[in-house]
Order: structure tokens, then C-alpha cells, then sequence
């Protein structure tokens, strides 16, 4: 049992532990018996879920289901909350990220997260919103210059800012704003990719641009995302997943499969009724 | 509580199109088979006109269909619902036009009788519509076992079209002349195993609309 947000008194070596056989390929993130409390409250129930790599898992499922929170404990943003505690496993390469030896700060490097709003630093630059990451890490001898673009590049957003590199981030516009803060995101190359409903300020035409970013990203790394918009899940993802709060408003995963069968032939008859708008 | 009630309405409305269209094809193998029986011209080219108003409520059924599609972004079942009848549609009017083919055999005896009394082609008609109206009613209860079973009755059709079939030949061997009339029949026999096989088509669809699965359950060996 791991209790995150409480000090560990010695240090534990991080338990390392093969893919289950049900994702197919490598293991991304694999999850654990994890359940997790903010204060009394039990927010999930007992989770595991495979994150396989370089494929986009869709988290789906109505409000208060748990998702954002499930998404926050995959880097330890849970427990930022004050009160919240996660028990079981979050594996990362095989580690789990709830180890003692495990530096939170170090984690939300490799496990980057974007946002329902688009964030960008306010008083920075979109320049300096993109390289902000890889200053804190303090890698000097990198060419700040170079990585900026091949993030930019990444996130698909170069071609749109090049020339204002020095204005401020927030004088963009909102699709562009969150492409800025994928690139912050990527800047320093993350192990994984979260995104808790990147979409929903978006309008469609900015939603589609990030859905084709998504596309491109899952080629290099697997990318989980929150939403509440099931063409979107069905439109971007690989694998699906449906959670549901069930007794005392605990959440659950209810299924867990390929998106394209999730969507056409659900298991589970509560999957069912949500997808096809009966739920309730 | 509902919350697409709208929805479930159209739905609704898509799938009583489709059983009056299904119920309309079953007329029309039933008078097809009535016409040829009595060599009634009158009633043959009734069974041709009404072809038409069986295409048109597919185009119909079709259209709403496309429009569910593209306004409520169905899934799951819903999805299932709607691809099915767009398939089931396409099966059925194929099997208008094989009741009008039989239709269009009765007006070319012109003024000949029958070559001989029908005993085994009115079978098939019944047999091949029968096979029809039990798809629709496993579709309307979602009864994939009652589907399978309407697709095992194919067997029934192909053993009766080999009778048919060797019948006709005697008669063609042993008097030449009476080979274009041993012709037509054969067409019509051809034409009702047709429809047994188209009905055996609308039973797998709805055994994909209950298991989400494609199955091919009676694959015709010919």
C-alpha cells in the first residue's frame, strides 16, 4: 500500500513489473489497484487499466465519474489537493510512480499534462512559455533556440507563431494557445502525454487541429485523454475507457477496449446506455 | 428517464418502414405466385406496378436512415439498428424484383397454359416468404437465435429447386417442345430461390444487430 501524500519513513526500491498481456504492445502506463480520497471522500475504487504505448486511450464517462482524477494520479497532481491520498500502483517503465525514491516534480516532467483552459504563462512570451520547462530542469548547455521550433513543430503551431516568437502567449488565439501549451508540454520530452478535456474551450475548427495533433503525437508517445465528447473519444483514440460512479459516488471503470468495438458493440449494457445518450 | 426521446421516435419510424416494406414484399411474392397459378394478366401487371412503390420506400427509408446518421451521431445498437436496415433494405427490394420477374413469366404464357400443375414452386414461394416474416420477427424481437433458425431453412428452398429443377428437365427431354414454358418455370423456381436466399441475408442482419457480430450462417454451396 502506497499513501502518497504522506511521508514515507524509508526508502523502498520501486517494484518493477512486466505488461499485463491485455494491451497488446508495450506497456505505457499500467495502473494498478488504485483507488483514491480526497479527505473522507473515496474518489475511485480499485482501477486497473493498461496505458499502452504510442496508442491515444480515451477516458470517458459522465461528471464526477473520477476521470480528471484517475488522469491526476497518472503524475501525482492528486495529491496536491490537500487531504487527497491514492492507494495501489501507477507503473512508469515498470515503476511505480508512488515510490519514495520517486521525485513528484521530476514525474510531471516525464508525465506531462495539458489542460482544460489553455494556460499558457502570462507574462511570458511564446518563446519563453515553450522553453519555461527546460529552464527549470537547467539543462544550460542545450540550444534553447532549436528545441523551441522542434517543439513548436511538434505541437504543429511553428508555421503560426514563428514571427511572433516574442509576443505575449496569451495574445494568441485559444486553439493556438493550447497548441503553445502542448509545446511547453513536449519541450521537455515527456515519457507520456495527458490531456484532461483539451478541447472543451475550444471552438471546432481549433478542436480539429488538436485532434489531428493527437493523431500525430500518438506515433511517439502514448497519450491519455479526458472527455466529455464521445465523437471525440471515438474520432482520436485506440482504446476506450468508461467509467462510472457507482455506489456512494465512487468511481469505477466499468470497460476498457478497443474504441472501434466500444462504440459499435459495447459489453457492458451501463456502456451502452451512455454512449448512445440513454444514460440516467 | 429518456433523455433522446426524439431519437428513439425516429428510430422507431425507421424500423416501422421497414417491416411495412417487408410486409409489402410478402404480398408481393404471395400475388406473383397467385398470378402464375392462375395465369392472371390482370394480376401479374398489378405485381409489376406495385414493384415501384416498394423501391420508392426503400429510397425512403434510406433517406432517414442517412439523416439519423448524419444528425444524431448514433452508436452502439443504435448504429447497428440503422447499417442493419440499410442492408435489409437493399435485400428486400431485390426480393420485389424477384416476385416481379415471376410476375413478368405469367405474361409471357401469353395465351399457353401451364406445362404442368404447380406443386413444389408454390412450396418454395411459401416457404421463401415465411422465411421473410420470421426475419422481421426476430428483428422487431431482437432474436438472433429465431434469426439463425430462419437461416438454416434455406436448406429446405435449395433441395426443393433441385427437384424442380430435374423435373423440368425430364420434361424438356422427353418433348422438346414444351422446353420455353419448362424454361419459364425453371426462371420462376430460380427467382424464388433467390428470395429464399435474400431472406436468409436479412436474417444475418439481424443476428449482427443483436451480437454486434457478422456471421455468415448458411453459406450456399452451389
Amino acid at each position: 500500500m502506497q499513501t502518497a501524500a504522506q511521508p514515507q519513513v524509508a526508502p523502498v526500491a520501486a517494484p518493477s513489473v512486466s505488461p499485463s498481456p491485455d494491451s497488446g504492445g508495450r506497456l505505457g502506463i499500467g495502473v494498478r489497484h488504485l483507488s483514491a480520497w480526497y479527505g473522507p471522500h473515496q474518489a475511485l475504487r480499485d482501477i486497473t487499466l493498461d496505458i499502452p504505448d504510442r496508442q491515444v486511450t480515451a477516458i470517458i464517462g459522465p461528471s464526477g465519474c473520477g476521470k480528471s482524477t484517475l488522469i491526476r494520479c497518472l503524475n501525482r497532481m492528486h495529491e496536491v489537493t490537500p487531504g487527497a491520498r491514492t492507494q495501489g500502483q501507477v507503473l512508469l517503465e515498470g515503476h511505480d510512480v508512488f515510490a519514495p525514491s520517486v521525485d513528484p516534480v521530476a514525474l510531471r516532467r516525464l508525465v506531462g499534462m495539458v489542460f482544460q483552459r489553455p494556460n499558457p504563462f502570462p507574462t511570458m512570451s511564446v518563446f519563453d512559455n515553450v522553453v519555461a520547462g527546460l529552464r527549470l530542469v537547467a539543462q544550460r548547455n542545450r540550444n534553447l533556440d532549436e528545441l523551441a521550433e522542434r517543439s513548436l513543430r511538434r505541437a504543429a503551431l511553428w508555421d503560426e507563431v514563428r514571427d511572433k516568437l516574442r509576443s505575449a502567449g496569451t495574445a494568441l488565439s485559444g486553439g493556438q494557445q493550447q497548441r503553445l501549451c502542448i509545446a511547453r508540454a513536449l519541450a521537455v520530452d515527456p515519457k507520456v502525454l495527458l490531456m484532461d478535456e483539451p478541447c472543451s474551450a475550444l471552438d471546432p475548427i481549433a478542436t480539429l487541429r488538436i485532434e489531428e495533433l493527437i493523431r500525430v503525437l500518438r506515433e511517439e508517445i502514448p497519450i491519455v485523454i479526458v472527455t466529455h465528447n464521445m465523437q471525440q473519444a471515438a474520432r482520436v483514440s485506440d482504446r476506450t475507457a468508461f467509467m462510472l460512479a457507482g455506489e456512494e459516488r465512487v468511481g469505477e471503470l466499468i470497460e476498457v477496449g478497443d474504441t472501434a468495438e466500444m462504440f459499435t458493440n459495447p459489453s457492458d449494457k451501463r456502456t451502452e446506455d451512455y454512449i448512445t445518450g440513454r444514460f440516467g | 428517464m429518456r433523455t433522446r426521446s426524439a431519437f428513439d421516435r425516429e428510430i422507431q419510424e425507421l424500423e416501422d418502414d421497414l417491416l411495412l416494406m417487408g410486409s409489402m414484399v410478402e404480398k408481393q411474392i404471395e400475388r406473383s405466385m397467385a398470378a402464375l397459378k392462375a395465369l392472371d394478366r390482370a394480376a401479374a401487371r398489378r405485381v409489376i406496378e406495385e414493384d415501384s412503390s416498394i423501391d420508392h420506400l426503400r429510397f425512403q427509408i434510406e433517406e432517414r436512415a442517412i439523416h439519423l446518421i448524419a444528425t444524431q451521431q448514433p452508436t452502439a445498437s443504435d448504429l447497428r439498428a440503422i447499417i442493419a436496415a440499410l442492408n435489409m433494405i437493399v435485400d428486400m427490394e431485390r426480393m420485389g424484383d424477384h416476385a416481379e420477374g415471376i410476375a413478368k413469366i405469367v405474361l409471357m404464357h401469353e395465351d399457353q397454359p401451364l406445362l404442368k400443375p404447380l406443386i413444389d414452386l408454390p412450396r418454395m414461394a411459401a416457404i421463401g416468404s415465411g422465411m421473410l416474416r420470421r426475419a422481421l420477427d426476430a428483428y422487431v424481437k431482437r432474436d438472433a437465435e429465431a434469426a439463425r433458425d430462419v437461416c438454416r431453412q434455406d436448406d429446405e428452398i435449395d433441395a426443393l429447386y433441385d427437384q424442380v429443377y430435374r423435373e423440368l428437365l425430364t420434361y424438356m427431354l422427353s418433348d422438346p417442345r414444351t422446353i420455353d414454358r419448362a424454361t419459364w418455370l425453371l426462371w420462376v423456381a430460380h427467382n424464388l430461390e433467390r428470395i429464399a436466399d435474400r431472406a436468409t441475408n436479412v436474417a444475418e442482419r439481424v443476428v449482427f444487430l443483436v451480437t454486434g457480430h457478422m456471421e455468415e450462417i448458411n453459406v450456399d454451396r452451389r
